[in-house]
């Protein structure tokens, strides 16, 4: 009986022990991100496929070596539609819809919660037309 | 998205074939198209004088006030710092048009912008003509970009290519800002030209073409009007054979009544008293015209490929097949001639003299 209670004892110890050190190791060592690199030359996405994995943080440097701002703005068509007529100056609130001033590089990180593909596009006037259109490809 | 509603729009253009970045309101541009707010260019038929006497090119084109309120503007590329800009003769573009074509009255159109910091490009010279604003930029085409940005301009996707394209060239553009408010202040009405006379001397002139196509689709049709003033019958490159989305329309010798007539002009008494008068008609598409018109009047007959903009500065030039047949020619001549003198030799022992002869 005390046997059973010790080995029962140090088996629950050794759940709590591995559960803490998981949990330790998560707080620790947050998940790194995937990082993507985009350019941005002659008003076109470089490069304009991208692959990500689902539910990872993609961290996406994008770098506008034009002398021109431009957007990049990610989403499904609804998103797209909106702001084909929106009026926002400037995006900077969400990280799934950034500004790149001329000759600037912005970081911004998105977590992409479903398979699929989503489109990122600059949405100034006339760029979407002159092919400023990108694809993004989640995949489990 | 859509910054660009605050003025409206901005396009590149050109006025004598050169090139306007347009914002806002309704007014024309000499030489170039409009970037509406949804980002769509109207085309405009335009006219513009590119004269060459005395190793100096003279633009003359004309901003038309169009009617509107607000600003909007243009940038030219041009092939060299200007001497002078200054307001032009007022019927030397009129006159032009009546010798090469007495029914054809076409307007000339123009554009503007609004005045502000000088970040980016240098500023080398600010001229004011009645309501427009003319500044003389050096710089490449990020200094350009950001001129424009900071003075409200929005320029069309395809400026970065465009600019980049002018300024491996010339980094010098004049840019024009135009301000309807102002014009209507001055009592201008719809349709009254203001004729800008930009005097550049370069050994190297040409007419800015490609930048008659910024901000617009490929599909889209560009029109213009460009004569040619030089002391004889100049080369073009590239030759307007009409497919080429130029034609030639008129290349004759210039009557002496259109060199008096535009002589008499203001700030024209530089035109010669004898001259060939060249009319190319730019008819194209935008994705066709992607190149400028090389102009050679020295009677050699070999206009710039890099003035065309068919090659960069600083381009390897490909030896071409007729350069290396030469070659191989060359060196086999050399081969011959050295066998020849071995056989020689050898037929032919060298007759010595005995030493201390």
């Amino acid at each position: 009986m005390t046997r059973r209670r010790t080995l029962a004892t140090l088996g629950l110890g050794l759940a709590v022990a591995a559960a803490a050190a998981i949990a330790a190791a998560a707080v620790a060592r947050p998940r790194e991100p995937v990082v993507i690199a985009l350019t941005i030359h002659y008003s076109a996405f470089d490069p304009a496929t991208v692959r990500v994995p689902v539910g990872v943080p993609v961290m996406f440097v994008i770098t506008n070596t034009d002398p021109i701002d431009h957007e990049w703005i990610v989403g499904d068509a609804a998103t797209h539609e909106r702001h084909r007529t929106g009026s926002e100056p400037v995006h900077d609130a969400r990280p799934t819809e950034i500004t790149i001033p001329a000759g600037t590089e912005r970081r911004t990180t998105v977590t992409f919660a479903a398979p699929g593909d989503e489109l990122f596009i600059c949405h100034l006037p006339g760029h979407e037309a002159y092919g400023m259109v990108g694809r993004v490809v989640i995949t489990r | 998205m859509r910054h660009g509603r605050r003025l409206g729009r901005v396009g590149l253009g050109l006025s004598t074939a050169l090139l306007g970045l347009f914002l806002a309101a309704t007014p024309i541009l000499a030489c170039g198209g409009l970037i509406g707010p949804n980002g769509a260019v109207n085309l405009l038929r335009t006219s513009t004088l590119a004269a060459y006497h005395d190793g100096v090119e003279h633009y003359v084109t004309a901003f038309e006030f169009a009617g509107g309120g607000g600003a909007f503007g243009s940038i030219t590329p041009l092939p060299g710092i200007p001497s002078k800009v200054e307001k032009g003769g007022d019927w030397t573009l009129q006159r032009l048009v009546r010798e090469t074509s007495p029914i054809l009255n076409e307007a000339f159109r123009a554009a503007a912008g609004s005045p502000a910091a000088s970040d980016g490009a240098i500023e080398l010279q600010k001229v004011t003509i009645d309501a427009l604003d003319l500044t003389v930029l050096q710089g490449g085409a990020t200094d350009i970009g950001i001129w424009a940005k900071n003075h409200g301009f929005r320029l069309p996707p395809d400026a970065p290519q465009v600019l980049d394209f002018y300024a491996a060239r010339s980094q010098i553009f004049l840019a024009a800002a135009f301000d309807a408010d102002a014009a209507t202040g001055r009592g201008q009405q719809i349709g009254d030209g203001t004729p800008v006379h930009i005097t550049i001397p370069t050994d190297n002139p040409w007419v800015p073409l490609r930048i008659l196509a910024l901000g617009k689709a490929g599909a889209e049709t560009v029109q213009a009007d460009v004569y040619l003033l030089t002391d004889r019958a100049p080369a073009l490159l590239p030759a307007p054979t009409g497919e080429n989305g130029i034609r030639l329309d008129h290349s004759d010798r210039a009557s002496a009544g259109l060199l008096d007539d535009l002589r008499s002009d203001r700030g024209m008494d530089w035109i010669p008293t004898t001259g060939w008068l060249t009319k190319v008609a730019v008819d194209s598409t935008a994705a066709q015209l992607g190149y400028d018109l090389a102009i050679d009047a020295s009677g050699a007959g070999r206009p710039s490929a890099i003035d065309a903009g068919f090659t960069m500065p600083g381009a390897v030039v490909p030896v071409s097949h007729v350069e290396l047949s030469r070659l191989f020619l060359a060196l086999a001549f050399v081969a011959v001639g050295l066998v020849g003198i071995g056989l020689i030799t050898r037929a032919c022992p060298t007759t010595g003299r005995p030493v201390g002869w």
